[in-house]
């Protein structure tokens, strides 16, 4: 891992007013004095603490006021370098030697970088399930984690599962079943349903599986419980099941 | 073509290829991954940059100071547009609050500034570091504290006048005071949220004084015109591209903040700039389906006739904005002479209510249908024949106004014949297996049709191909598989002779997507360019078009044949026509109806409701495509049962926003919550819709499904709950003891 710059330095400013922040997991603050692109970049790591702290104010306290408190917290909060770094890792089977900023998930490395947009960013907090892909044959949320930490590792996406013009047989088993609408989902609908097979058939127990001592069968119950990572809004949830259990050789 | 007759014998009715239940023609794009949405257009304009919203910190008040310093030097930044340092925005005239704020603020997380950045961790990263003073006021946050103040308010109509405030038909008090059988009983509905899967989206790249945005919308020709309004530019200069759209339920009906940012960021930045709204921004930012208040009073005689029906609505919204009319269906969907409907608003400073699959008959028939369900059991009669006694073949406010098609008695004899209802036993909390406490429930479900005008082009090659063009979208719906049934079915040629365009507004303004119009519109838009078509062809091979029989690619007229290609062999044929309607939509009331059947597992112990069955019936005139239809319908339903079940956007009175903003903390059903579910459609066509014969389905398979869970569950436990999403915590202590 390598720093971009080295020849700025950052200073830390405390915040004269208030602002908002989404996702703790965001920076709450940055300053810099130099330019763009040739700097530091100050980031909290622990913005979320900072964010937790406003909502936490009494509502008498008046916005327009700097708060003494929260200022002395920001003020506490370390500051981070902006970081690159190369990662290298096979996509569908081939070899992707990538130089990332350290920020940037698997998610967006794959979709901004690779410009493999089949893997879809739902919610980017791992609450949806769009962006599932998989990793050494291991489903994962490819927004919860880091581009950097997959040296190494074997990812396939939705596109290294099938093509339009050669479909893998769990998509060709969605067309079939209609288990999808608007198809914002269904990449990573299709991912999970692949895995999931998998580990049932590897024995891999879940919250439904009544006998920890038997091997887990391929039940529509077992199947919708380890689904239920994958959001669907248009509920093709029913269709779905049905398109498993035919590639699964069962009964919906 | 004008469609002011009912609709006689015409080529659809061939039913060759519509009607037919098919697989959608986009499926193999969308299974790959290959279908290209909004946000990953890498292809369509090179160097794009990355935007990142701002949203309000505060839900009212003013924005005094935004110190930007420290974003602008952040790395990777390239410009960011301010709410105080850009000229105010225009307000798109389907739009309640302003999609660019500041100075004033008027929700919680309204956009008040864009970062534009060379990516996507930079923006997002000098976003948080812009520093915003404001000065709060406050704001009216709490509905049930202000719905006894709240006006009465006269609700749109589809004739264009607006009813009086107090809807009356006879006389409701001393109808309802001599009812031997009542009940009067209020009913809440939550806020919701869409919550779609592909958040709202955004390309936008400016060539000189055009601008061509790549989006997620649901209305091509709305976004076209209300992004113009906004950016004050002429709607000639914009051009919009939503080829697939990642669902929308309403939330895409009207442009939003992200086309808006990324155009104004775009300008700023001298490059294209891509922008989506975090999945966090999306519920505060944006709509939602505002809650309600609903007070509903039935007086019926001991024969269960209605002779007295009251529906009173209460909703909140931004000073501007429209009510939730939760009284129109009960307008409609039941005989009675004496009638009351009244709607109330209040003003609130939450972020804008606006429409949600199903406006208006969505919560109205959760209420409507729990109180039909009290109403019964007052009467000791079953739910079903107390709806079939009411039913009404006329429009109850204009008995000489008859329905175009009303098959719900047959809705509810058809589902309850199928689902087992005669086995439900209607002493509540009676039925048991093992730990669960077993009940059905069953509602009526009613959403009206509305017809728009919607527009094609359609073009034949020499190699025989129809290539169809409108700005019709495909929200899942299935769009472009009922658009190309529609023109194989017309053209006489197969499937893979058609090749279906959609979603850009260089392309014939369609009905879009909205309402459950889509299906019927654009299809008969399609039909009549076609049509045109086919004209255009018997003239080029020099056949008497109206003896014309196009079928399996070829054309014939008595004892000459030609294949269809012949006809564009030189040069391709083009037609452009629309569908516009008369007035039979005046003359009939034009609606769809189901009958919606479910069975649900309380858990005697923790009160956690478990779906364990269900069943809709459906009566919507033809079904184009049985496959995408009934899909559409299941989902609805599984959107019906988070209404029940989890669904709500949690307000903090105090500091005005929707504390759960995100899919962690608002719920929505998942594959475990969903258990197998059958749809039934009745055989019906109606010639009074369209030439397409068909209705709408989209919505209807939500409408009533929520009040059959709530009916369920109060067969299951006798506790009866009328707080919308029933979660366990309503009837956990009142449940009958374990023993």
């Amino acid at each position: 891992m390598h720093q971009r710059t080295d020849d700025g330095s950052a200073e830390f400013a405390p915040p004269q007013g208030v602002y908002v922040d989404d996702a703790p997991s965001e920076p709450s603050s940055i300053t810099s004095d130099v330019p763009a692109r040739r700097t530091f970049i100050a980031q909290t790591v622990a913005g979320g603490l900072g964010l937790l702290a406003l909502e936490l104010l009494p509502s008498s306290v008046a916005l327009a006021q700097p708060s003494a408190p929260v200022d002395a917290l920001r003020a506490s909060m370390p500051v981070i370098t902006e970081y690159h770094a190369g990662v290298t890792f096979t996509v569908n089977g081939a070899t992707r030697t990538l130089d990332v900023d350290t920020r940037v998930t698997l998610l967006d490395a794959l979709r901004e970088q690779l410009k493999l947009t089949g893997t879809k960013k739902g919610c980017d907090h791992g609450q949806c399930g769009a962006c599932t892909v998989l990793v050494n044959g291991t489903r994962i949320n490819s927004c919860l984690t880091l581009a950097v930490m997959h040296e190494g590792d074997a990812i396939t996406t939705i596109e290294g599962l099938g093509t339009p013009e050669k479909l893998h047989p769990m998509q060709e088993a969605f067309v079939k079943h209609d288990g999808y609408q608007c198809g914002y989902c269904t990449p990573g609908q299709v991912c999970s349903a692949v895995a999931v097979l998998d580990e049932i058939r590897a024995g891999i127990p879940s919250h439904v599986t009544t006998d920890l001592m038997s091997r887990p069968q391929l039940t529509t119950i077992e199947m919708r419980e380890r689904m239920s990572g994958n959001i669907c809004r248009c509920g093709a949830y029913s269709n779905i099941a049905d398109a498993m259990a035919e590639v699964a050789g069962v009964r919906a | 073509m004008k469609f002011d007759t009912p609709a006689g014998q015409n080529p659809i009715d061939q039913l060759k290829v519509v009607g037919k239940p098919t697989a959608r023609v986009d499926g193999k794009l969308k299974t790959s991954g290959t279908a290209p949405y909004a946000y990953e257009r890498h292809d369509v304009v090179a160097n794009q940059a990355y935007g990142h919203m701002l949203g309000s910190a505060i839900a009212k008040g003013r924005i005094t100071r935004m110190d930007t310093s420290a974003a602008k030097a952040a790395p990777g930044v390239l410009a960011i547009v301010t709410a105080l340092d850009t000229p105010k925005v225009a307000k798109g005239r389907f739009n309640t609050a302003s999609l660019f704020g500041g100075p004033k603020v008027e929700h919680y997380h309204q956009a008040i500034a864009v970062v534009v950045a060379e990516s996507f961790e930079q923006a997002r990263a000098a976003a948080a570091m812009i520093r915003v003073t404001y000065v709060k006021q406050p704001g009216r946050y709490d509905l049930a504290a202000l719905a006894k103040s709240a006006k009465l308010v006269s609700a749109s109509s589809d004739e264009g006048t607006a009813p009086p405030e107090v809807l009356r038909v006879g006389k409701f008090e001393s109808a309802f005071a001599a009812a031997p059988v009542t009940v009067d009983a209020t009913y809440t509905t939550p806020d919701e949220s869409h919550a779609m899967m592909e958040p709202h989206a955004t390309i936008a790249a400016w060539n000189g004084d055009k601008l061509t945005v790549w989006t997620s919308a649901q209305m091509v020709a709305w976004a076209r015109s209300d992004l113009a309004r906004t950016l004050r530019i002429k709607p000639e200069n914009v051009r919009i591209d939503s080829p697939f759209i990642g669902g929308g339920f309403g939330a895409k009906l009207f442009v939003r903040a992200d086309a808006v940012l990324a155009a104004l960021g775009a300008k700023a930045a001298g490059r294209p700039v891509k922008l989506a709204l975090s999945r966090p921004q999306i519920a505060n930012n944006t709509v939602h389906r505002p809650a309600t208040i609903q007070r509903i009073r039935l007086g019926a005689t001991r024969d269960g006739t209605l002779t007295a029906i009251a529906h009173e609505s209460t909703s909140g919204n931004l000073p501007g904005g429209s009510p939730e009319t939760a009284q129109s269906q009960t307008r409609l969907l039941y005989a009675g002479a004496n009638r009351l409907f009244a709607l109330r608003l209040a003003e609130l400073d939450l972020p804008e209510g606006n429409a949600m699959r199903a406006p208006g008959e969505a919560p109205g028939l959760m209420a409507l249908e729990i109180a039909m369900d009290e109403l019964a059991e007052k009467l000791g009669m079953d739910p079903v024949q107390l709806r079939i006694v009411n039913d009404t073949q006329v429009d109850p406010e204009k008995p000489d106004r008859p329905f175009s098609s009303r098959q719900l008695v047959e809705c509810l004899r058809t589902g309850a014949d199928k689902f087992g209802w005669s086995k439900r036993n209607a002493r509540p909390a009676s039925v048991r297996d093992g730990r669960f406490l077993v009940g059905m429930g069953m509602a009526a479900g009613f959403r009206n049709n509305l017809v728009v005008r919607s527009a094609a082009r359609v073009r034949l090659d020499k190699d025989g191909v129809v290539t169809v063009e409108t700005d019709m979208t495909d929200i899942g719906t299935g769009s472009y598989t009922v658009i190309a049934q529609t023109a194989a079915e017309t053209m006489g040629v197969g499937l893979d002779r058609v090749k279906v365009m959609l979603g850009d507004s260089d392309f014939p303004a369609s009905s879009g997507s909205g309402g459950q119009w889509g299906g019927n519109n654009s299809t008969a838009g399609v039909y009549a360019a076609c049509m045109k078509l086919r004209e255009a062809v018997a003239t080029q091979l020099g056949f008497d078009a109206s003896r014309a029989v196009f079928a399996d690619g070829r054309v014939i007229a008595g004892d000459r044949s030609a294949a269809l290609a012949d006809a564009a062999r030189d040069v391709a044929l083009i037609a452009e026509d629309h569908i516009e309607y008369g007035d039979l939509d005046k003359q009939y009331q034009q609606s769809t109806f189901a009958g919606h059947f479910v069975e649900v597992g309380v858990d005697r112990f923790t009160g956690v409701t478990r779906v364990r069955r269900m069943l809709a019936v459906c009566a919507a005139g033809r079904i184009l495509n049985p496959t995408t239809a009934r899909s559409q319908v299941i989902g609805a339903m599984s959107m019906g049962v988070g209404a029940a079940l989890m669904e709500e956007l949690a307000v903090d009175t105090k500091r005005g926003f929707f504390v759960n903003h995100d899919l962690a903390g608002y719920e929505v059903p998942v594959h475990a919550d969903i258990p197998h579910q059958d749809v039934i459609f009745l055989d019906e066509t109606d010639n009074k819709s369209s030439p397409m014969k068909a209705k709408g389905v989209g919505e209807l398979g939500l409408c009533g499904v929520a009040a059959a869970v709530a009916n369920a569950i109060y067969n299951a436990t006798g506790v009866r709950v009328r707080e919308y999403p029933i979660t366990l915590e309503k009837h956990l202590e009142k449940l009958p003891a374990v023993t």
